[in-house]
């Protein structure tokens, strides 16, 4: 009886890519989503890595923590605490995200519909942040402010990385919120329900994730180290 | 809408998968809080870099293998998408030791 099984599994790992089957497990969507992310992934690791290039070579560089030191409404010598209030925000929209699709797997539309709706909350808060946060960073502290070209703070090349890299993020992030917007309006009008599965949330949701993964790195090397 | 009928069954939420989503979800605002702890009592340096990367790997470990599932996913699936980040390692060294380099060469 042993041998009859072990033939059994080793001609069903022969013919795992013969064809007929997904040797993956996934649909054709979710591994193209995934061979998209991992080359988004590279983007974001040339961007990050050449700022760290250019930080090494410089002679001097800011010290993020006196440069990202406001908080809107106040006068106050916060520093980090605006970031971090935004990774907050963008960490608990990633939850929101993964309830959704949970929800979705369950087939429950209403619940989709919820944890979708503060999905979209959670990434228009984000990006206002950010507008607040570029807007403070360009006008500065009446020394002159940051532009492409030259910046209060040090090297030209610290406001250009910063406007390059989290700007990039940040076009990411909007065009997160627009996707996860047509597939809350999808939801509501019961496509899914129609197509008889929730896939959608999951591969959306993929791409959601991945904003929040980069962010994670741009908040270590920008604003921590 | 359709205000017709349709056979779909909603299934029951399953306790044990929302509080391991609430775990996750805690485990990354405890490191982030920490990341804030050592960012304000640690003086910059070696170390505290080293520990903020460590905790940076921490944390996108936990959003790829737990919120982007891929803990859950194939072998295979999982190896694909692993592995080709060892570019990026390559990439990292490379330019950070070209950056030291140009830094030398400069001042």
């Amino acid at each position: 009886m042993d041998t009859t099984t072990a033939t059994a599994t080793t001609a069903k790992e022969e013919n795992l890519w013969d064809g007929g089957q997904s040797p993956f497990k996934v649909s054709y969507g979710k591994l193209m989503m995934w061979i998209f992310l991992l080359s988004d992934a590279f983007t974001f690791s040339a961007l990050l890595i050449s700022y760290g290039m250019v930080r090494f070579s410089a002679e001097s560089w800011p010290v993020p923590e006196e440069v990202f030191s406001a908080i809107p409404f106040t006068h106050a010598y916060m520093p980090l605490v605006f970031v971090g209030i935004m990774t907050f925000i963008l960490i608990l929209s990633s939850v929101t995200m993964v309830l959704a699709v949970e929800a979705g797997r369950r087939m429950d539309r209403k619940g989709v519909e919820k944890w979708m709706f503060w999905t979209i909350v959670g990434g228009i808060v984000f990006l206002s942040c950010q507008a607040w946060e570029w807007s403070h960073f360009i006008h500065g502290t009446g020394l002159g402010g940051a532009s492409l070209s030259s910046n209060e703070y040090g090297p030209p090349a610290f406001a250009a990385y910063f406007f390059f890299i989290t700007g990039f993020h940040g076009t990411h992030v909007l065009s997160g919120v627009v996707i996860n917007y047509i597939i809350y309006y999808n939801t509501v009008r019961g496509v899914y329900d129609e197509r008889g599965h929730y896939e959608m949330i999951e591969k959306v949701g993929l791409y959601w994730h991945f904003v929040d993964l980069v962010w994670v790195f741009v908040f270590t090397f920008f604003y921590l180290v | 809408m359709s205000t017709e009928e349709t056979n779909i069954i909603v299934e029951p939420v399953d306790k044990s998968k929302i509080r391991h989503i609430v775990n996750v979800a805690l485990i990354l605002f405890f490191v982030t809080v920490v990341e804030f702890i050592i960012a304000f009592t640690l003086a910059s340096g070696g170390l505290r870099t080293s520990i903020f990367v460590i905790m940076t790997i921490v944390k996108a470990f936990y959003i790829v293998s737990e919120f982007m599932h891929l803990g859950h996913e194939a072998k295979g699936l999982r190896w694909a998408i692993i592995f080709p980040t060892i570019l990026a390692v390559w990439l990292i060294i490379a330019l950070l030791m070209e950056g030291s380099f140009i830094h030398m060469a400069r001042y």
